[in-house]
């Protein structure tokens, strides 16, 4: 598992990076009423705004962590938005995308950099 | 952060694990570890206790009493202070020349004085505007080392009973002056809530003996600034610099029913407040827009600022959401702003730009969720 300094984690197997937020990202949003998925099939930046999640009080942008292809998202989600909170390492996973670059996620954070990061 | 002011009651706060926010010069707890929604549903289900002592206290004192203190402050205010009996409270504004909104008030007989509640953001303000347009013989004393706590929920009355047994007899917008362990407590049957309740003046050095008093009861939690707002946006009510300003209306902002008889045209005291003809004006031909309640379908909430649409395309804004949020009682999101009056019969469509995207509403009437005031 890889980390970003916004608070999300990336999974790879075989070019695919599943995506989600951080257990103390969770905690900080507070109760999660909605998640604003991308569409499967879009060409995603490094850095663009793909994800909106809407706590009970306020909007977030979830950006995407690498250049590539999102090939699934999420769509559990939709009804039940609390797993965020609930499970955000494990079943509320945001989106799959496949990396132009897999190599690329060796610059990301392992656990123990990320866990020093958020203190 | 330096120059946020810290509540009397900020290490009890601490101490339960709040998170601070900075609000109106305030560091307010905006959240307890329950979090937001889980506080909500209490105070809607028990009991939630509010700690609002960043808002301002306020006294206006005169020779002549309490008559020639709200003679005086009904030509500021287009609510009637006069005829109000001694131990009610009344929902009352400060207006400007042009009709809009200098601040939402809660306003107090208390026999040989009124008193007055003021937002906290709007305080220095409020002062200042009192001090320069009441006759000098009305005094304007801010009342400082009093913390203010509301006690909110069905279970608010019992809770709050068992320190203080005459507070069961109140009725909603009663006001009353009661001891607790030798301090001198003022109490309201009022809140932002919609819910029953109560707001309690303590004298800041008993206000934590108070608050822990309280908090000990197993049907209160403490709930903070975050549900506060949900709560109140659920019962329909403004949030003074959001819903309501220098340029809403009281009649724009559905507030003409804080306009008593006595102060519209043809009554014992017509006019005599700042902004009398456009607010008189409107009040007999009806405004050019009006805030109403909006239902956002699915479950994407319309924050302040989304845009408002007549049509799913093309056209310009019709309007804009002036607070918008997630309803955890209606388990859906809720929004208020401002339409055309043409725009504002319940049931009418609306479409509201989210990040782009028009997303269908439909105008709701206010409150979103009944309220259980004991009346």
């Amino acid at each position: 598992m890889k980390y970003t300094e916004d608070h999300e984690w990336l999974r790879e197997e075989g070019g695919i990076v599943t995506v989600g937020i951080t257990k103390h990202a969770a905690e900080q949003l507070g109760d999660v009423v909605f998640v604003d998925l991308p569409e499967v099939g879009a060409e995603v930046s490094k850095g663009d705004e793909i994800v909106v999640i809407e706590s009970v009080k306020a909007a977030s942008d979830i950006l995407a962590p690498l250049d590539g292809e999102i090939v699934e998202v999420n769509e559990a989600l939709a009804a039940t938005p609390a797993s965020v909170n609930e499970d955000p390492e494990g079943a509320a996973w945001f989106f799959r995308m496949k990396v132009k670059d897999a190599s690329a996620l060796s610059g990301f954070m392992d656990e123990a950099a990320y866990l020093e990061m958020v203190g | 952060m330096s120059a946020l002011k810290r509540l009397r009651l900020h290490d009890l706060h601490e101490r339960l694990g709040a998170r601070f926010a900075p609000f109106a010069g305030y560091e307010m707890p905006v959240q307890y570890p329950a979090g937001v929604m889980k506080e909500h549903l209490h105070a809607r289900a028990a009991a939630g206790l509010f700690d609002v002592s960043h808002m301002g206290q306020v006294a206006l004192r005169a020779p002549g009493g309490y008559e020639e203190a709200a003679t005086a402050f009904e030509a500021l205010n287009p609510a009637a202070a006069l005829g109000l009996s001694e131990g009610r409270q009344r929902y009352g504004l400060l207006t400007n020349e042009a009709g809009g909104i200098i601040d939402d008030l809660m306003f107090a007989n208390r026999g040989d004085h009124l008193f007055v509640i003021v937002n906290a953001a709007c305080k220095e303000g409020d002062l200042a505007h009192m001090r320069a347009h009441l006759p000098a013989a009305v005094q304007v004393e801010e009342i400082g080392g009093r913390a203010l706590l509301a006690l909110q929920g069905p279970a608010a009355e019992a809770a709050l009973a068992r320190l203080l047994p005459g507070a069961a007899a109140m009725r909603f917008m009663d006001v009353a002056v009661m001891e607790w362990e030798g301090a001198e407590l003022w109490l309201s049957r009022s809140g932002y809530t919609g819910e029953d309740g109560f707001e309690i003046s303590v004298p800041e050095d008993r206000a934590e003996a108070f608050a822990e008093a309280l908090l000990a009861m197993e049907e209160v939690l403490p709930i903070g600034l975050g549900a506060r707002d949900s709560l109140r946006l659920e019962a329909g009510l403004c949030l003074y610099g959001h819903d309501i300003d220098m340029e809403t209306s009281p009649v724009e902002a559905g507030l003409d029913w804080a306009i008593q008889k006595a102060r519209r045209t043809g009554g014992a005291r017509a006019g005599g407040f700042p902004g009398a003809a456009r607010i008189h004006r409107e009040l007999e031909e009806g405004p050019a827009r009006r805030r109403v309640g909006l239902r956002p379908e699915g479950r994407a909430p319309m924050r302040e600022g989304t845009p408002l649409f007549a049509a799913a395309e093309g056209g310009e804004p019709v309007g804009a959401v002036t607070s918008g949020g997630f309803g955890p009682s209606l388990e859906g999101p809720m929004a208020m702003g401002y339409i055309p009056a043409a725009l504002a019969e319940p049931g009418t469509p609306l479409w509201g730009e989210v990040r782009g995207k028009r997303l269908p509403a439909t105008v709701s009437p206010l409150p979103f969720r009944p309220s259980t005031y004991k009346r």
